[in-house]
Protein backbone atom coordinates (compact mmCIF):
# COMPACT_ATOMS: atom_id res chain seq x y z
CA UNK A 1 0.00 0.00 0.00
CA UNK A 2 1.35 3.29 -1.00
CA UNK A 3 1.93 5.94 2.02
CA UNK A 4 -0.89 8.59 0.43
CA UNK A 5 -3.17 5.67 0.45
CA UNK A 6 -2.51 4.88 3.84
CA UNK A 7 -2.88 8.16 4.52
CA UNK A 8 -6.09 8.90 2.67
CA UNK A 9 -7.93 5.82 4.48
CA UNK A 10 -6.23 6.90 7.77
CA UNK A 11 -8.36 10.38 7.27
CA UNK A 12 -11.40 8.14 6.05
CA UNK A 13 -11.47 6.65 9.60
CA UNK A 14 -10.43 9.72 11.90
CA UNK A 15 -13.27 12.17 9.52
CA UNK A 16 -15.90 10.22 11.23
CA UNK A 17 -14.50 11.44 14.83
CA UNK A 18 -14.10 14.83 14.15
CA UNK A 19 -16.42 16.72 16.57
CA UNK A 20 -18.40 19.32 14.71
CA UNK A 21 -16.33 22.57 14.74
CA UNK A 22 -13.58 21.09 12.96
CA UNK A 23 -13.46 19.79 9.53
CA UNK A 24 -12.04 17.28 7.21
CA UNK A 25 -9.59 19.98 5.65
CA UNK A 26 -8.16 20.97 9.05
CA UNK A 27 -6.65 17.36 9.36
CA UNK A 28 -2.79 17.66 8.48
CA UNK A 29 -0.10 15.12 9.41
CA UNK A 30 1.22 17.19 12.21
CA UNK A 31 -2.29 17.41 13.70
CA UNK A 32 -2.57 16.13 17.50
CA UNK A 33 -5.75 14.30 18.09
CA UNK A 34 -6.59 15.88 21.25
CA UNK A 35 -5.07 19.44 21.54
CA UNK A 36 -5.32 20.31 17.84
CA UNK A 37 -8.45 18.05 16.13
CA UNK A 38 -10.67 18.31 19.37
CA UNK A 39 -11.30 14.45 20.07
CA UNK A 40 -11.52 12.95 23.16
CA UNK A 41 -10.08 9.69 24.85
CA UNK A 42 -13.45 7.99 24.20
CA UNK A 43 -13.25 8.19 20.15
CA UNK A 44 -9.56 8.35 19.95
CA UNK A 45 -10.23 4.13 21.46
CA UNK A 46 -12.84 3.97 18.48
CA UNK A 47 -10.26 5.06 15.67
CA UNK A 48 -7.22 3.13 16.73
CA UNK A 49 -10.02 0.18 16.72
CA UNK A 50 -11.02 1.07 13.32
CA UNK A 51 -7.51 1.30 12.02
CA UNK A 52 -7.12 -1.88 13.71
CA UNK A 53 -9.51 -3.62 11.70
CA UNK A 54 -8.84 -1.64 8.29
CA UNK A 55 -5.11 -2.52 8.12
CA UNK A 56 -5.59 -5.36 9.69
CA UNK A 57 -3.37 -5.13 12.63
CA UNK A 58 -3.26 -4.83 16.24
CA UNK A 59 -1.99 -2.16 18.69
CA UNK A 60 -0.95 -2.49 22.04
CA UNK A 61 -1.16 0.13 25.60
CA UNK A 62 2.01 1.46 24.48
CA UNK A 63 1.25 2.33 20.69
CA UNK A 64 -1.59 4.19 22.22
CA UNK A 65 0.53 6.19 24.86
CA UNK A 66 2.76 7.59 21.88
CA UNK A 67 0.26 8.13 18.86
CA UNK A 68 -0.50 11.86 19.72
CA UNK A 69 -0.81 12.79 16.01
CA UNK A 70 -1.75 11.85 12.60
CA UNK A 71 1.70 11.24 12.01
CA UNK A 72 2.78 9.10 14.86
CA UNK A 73 -0.28 7.05 13.71
CA UNK A 74 1.06 6.67 10.42
CA UNK A 75 4.39 5.24 12.40
CA UNK A 76 2.69 3.08 14.29
CA UNK A 77 0.15 1.46 11.37
CA UNK A 78 3.69 1.45 9.03
CA UNK A 79 5.77 -0.31 12.00
CA UNK A 80 2.72 -3.19 12.13
CA UNK A 81 2.52 -3.60 8.75
CA UNK A 82 6.43 -4.01 7.78
CA UNK B 1 -12.92 -9.83 42.92
CA UNK B 2 -16.42 -10.80 44.17
CA UNK B 3 -19.91 -9.74 44.56
CA UNK B 4 -19.54 -7.41 47.76
CA UNK B 5 -16.08 -6.67 46.95
CA UNK B 6 -17.50 -4.68 43.68
CA UNK B 7 -20.73 -3.30 45.56
CA UNK B 8 -18.01 -1.18 48.52
CA UNK B 9 -15.73 0.25 45.69
CA UNK B 10 -19.28 1.51 43.41
CA UNK B 11 -18.40 5.50 43.38
CA UNK B 12 -22.21 6.01 44.64
CA UNK B 13 -24.43 7.01 46.63
CA UNK B 14 -27.48 7.92 48.26
CA UNK B 15 -29.84 9.40 46.06
CA UNK B 16 -27.46 8.62 42.89
CA UNK B 17 -27.00 4.30 44.09
CA UNK B 18 -28.90 2.36 41.26
CA UNK B 19 -27.35 -0.82 42.61
CA UNK B 20 -28.88 -3.16 45.18
CA UNK B 21 -27.03 -6.64 44.79
CA UNK B 22 -24.97 -8.32 41.87
CA UNK B 23 -25.65 -11.87 41.15
CA UNK B 24 -23.24 -12.46 38.33
CA UNK B 25 -20.19 -11.30 37.19
CA UNK B 26 -17.28 -12.35 34.96
CA UNK B 27 -14.92 -10.96 32.35
CA UNK B 28 -17.90 -11.55 29.72
CA UNK B 29 -20.53 -9.55 31.63
CA UNK B 30 -22.42 -8.58 34.79
CA UNK B 31 -25.92 -9.06 35.86
CA UNK B 32 -27.29 -7.33 38.91
CA UNK B 33 -30.43 -5.62 40.57
CA UNK B 34 -32.48 -2.61 42.04
CA UNK B 35 -35.43 -1.92 43.84
CA UNK B 36 -36.82 1.36 42.85
CA UNK B 37 -38.48 2.58 46.18
CA UNK B 38 -41.51 4.29 45.80
CA UNK B 39 -39.84 6.85 48.29
CA UNK B 40 -37.46 8.03 45.61
CA UNK B 41 -37.47 11.97 45.31
CA UNK B 42 -38.06 12.10 41.51
CA UNK B 43 -41.16 10.47 41.45
CA UNK B 44 -43.00 13.77 42.91
CA UNK B 45 -41.69 15.23 39.73
CA UNK B 46 -41.72 12.96 37.12
CA UNK B 47 -44.30 12.95 36.29
CA UNK B 48 -46.91 15.28 38.50
CA UNK B 49 -49.09 13.26 40.15
CA UNK B 50 -48.27 10.06 37.85
CA UNK B 51 -44.80 8.70 38.98
CA UNK B 52 -42.83 7.01 36.38
CA UNK B 53 -39.22 6.23 36.11
CA UNK B 54 -36.91 8.79 33.99
CA UNK B 55 -35.32 6.75 31.11
CA UNK B 56 -31.97 9.23 32.10
CA UNK B 57 -32.66 6.80 35.86
CA UNK B 58 -32.83 3.66 33.69
CA UNK B 59 -29.95 4.60 31.72
CA UNK B 60 -28.36 4.95 35.24
CA UNK B 61 -28.97 2.05 36.87
CA UNK B 62 -28.10 0.20 33.17
CA UNK B 63 -24.74 1.65 33.47
CA UNK B 64 -23.96 1.40 37.08
CA UNK B 65 -24.70 -2.15 36.90
CA UNK B 66 -23.70 -3.08 33.71
CA UNK B 67 -20.74 -1.27 33.16
CA UNK B 68 -19.26 0.57 36.22
CA UNK B 69 -19.42 -2.87 38.46
CA UNK B 70 -17.91 -5.05 35.37
CA UNK B 71 -15.64 -2.00 34.94
CA UNK B 72 -14.56 -2.10 38.66
CA UNK B 73 -14.09 -5.96 38.25
CA UNK B 74 -11.72 -6.11 34.91
CA UNK B 75 -9.98 -3.38 36.40
CA UNK B 76 -9.28 -5.49 39.20
CA UNK B 77 -8.17 -8.09 37.21
CA UNK B 78 -5.53 -6.12 36.02
CA UNK B 79 -3.76 -4.89 39.12
CA UNK B 80 -4.92 -1.50 39.38
CA UNK B 81 -5.89 0.08 42.32
CA UNK B 82 -9.40 0.21 42.35
CA UNK B 83 -10.15 2.40 45.62
CA UNK B 84 -8.85 5.17 43.14
CA UNK B 85 -11.16 4.84 39.74
CA UNK B 86 -12.05 7.67 37.33
CA UNK B 87 -14.76 7.08 35.59
CA UNK B 88 -16.57 8.98 33.20
CA UNK B 89 -19.85 7.97 30.79
CA UNK B 90 -19.03 8.43 26.94
CA UNK B 91 -21.83 7.42 24.85
CA UNK B 92 -24.91 6.24 25.34
CA UNK B 93 -28.21 4.54 22.99
CA UNK B 94 -30.91 3.05 24.69
CA UNK B 95 -34.31 2.06 23.59
CA UNK B 96 -37.19 2.33 26.07
CA UNK B 97 -39.81 -0.42 25.48
CA UNK B 98 -41.82 -0.71 29.39
CA UNK B 99 -42.53 1.87 31.75
CA UNK B 100 -41.21 1.40 35.58
CA UNK B 101 -43.29 2.52 38.15
CA UNK B 102 -42.61 2.80 41.79
CA UNK B 103 -42.00 -0.20 43.86
CA UNK B 104 -40.81 -2.59 40.53
CA UNK B 105 -37.46 -4.32 40.97
CA UNK B 106 -35.33 -4.57 37.84
CA UNK B 107 -32.21 -6.92 36.75
CA UNK B 108 -29.79 -5.57 34.62
CA UNK B 109 -27.80 -8.01 31.93
CA UNK B 110 -24.92 -6.56 30.53
CA UNK B 111 -22.29 -7.84 28.01
CA UNK B 112 -19.18 -6.79 27.14
CA UNK B 113 -18.46 -5.84 23.27
CA UNK B 114 -14.69 -4.52 24.06
CA UNK B 115 -12.34 -3.70 27.13
CA UNK B 116 -9.86 -2.12 25.43
CA UNK B 117 -7.72 1.05 26.00
CA UNK B 118 -9.08 1.73 28.88
CA UNK B 119 -12.85 1.91 27.23
CA UNK B 120 -15.40 -0.44 27.82
CA UNK B 121 -18.28 -0.93 25.58
CA UNK B 122 -21.60 -2.82 26.65
CA UNK B 123 -24.52 -3.98 25.43
CA UNK B 124 -27.26 -4.01 28.36
CA UNK B 125 -30.86 -5.44 29.11
CA UNK B 126 -32.94 -4.33 31.95
CA UNK B 127 -36.00 -6.85 32.78
CA UNK B 128 -38.96 -5.75 35.33
CA UNK B 129 -40.18 -8.92 37.83
CA UNK B 130 -42.31 -10.67 35.26
CA UNK B 131 -38.96 -10.77 32.80
CA UNK B 132 -40.25 -8.11 30.35
CA UNK B 133 -37.29 -6.44 28.60
CA UNK B 134 -38.28 -2.59 29.47
CA UNK B 135 -34.99 -1.29 27.69
CA UNK B 136 -32.15 -2.13 25.96
CA UNK B 137 -29.11 -0.78 24.56
CA UNK B 138 -25.67 0.10 24.28
CA UNK B 139 -23.16 1.73 26.67
CA UNK B 140 -19.78 2.71 26.66
CA UNK B 141 -17.52 4.56 29.39
CA UNK B 142 -14.03 5.47 30.39
CA UNK B 143 -12.39 3.60 33.20
CA UNK B 144 -8.85 4.88 34.52
CA UNK B 145 -7.24 3.09 37.08
CA UNK B 146 -3.84 4.19 38.94
CA UNK B 147 -1.14 1.61 39.04
CA UNK B 148 -0.89 -0.17 42.13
Amino acid sequence: MQEDEKYQKLKDIIQVYLPEDVSVSDIHPTSNFVTELNINSANLVDIVLDVEDAFNIRLENEDMDQMQTVEDALKIIDSKLS
Amino acid sequence: MNNKEILALLPYDEPFLFVDDLQEINNEGAKGSFHFKEQLDFYKGHFKDNPVTPGVILTECCAQIGLVCLGIYLIGDEDYDTSNILIGMSSSEMEFLQPVFPGEKVTVISKRIYYRFNKLKCEVKMYNEMNVIVCKGTLSGMLKGVKK
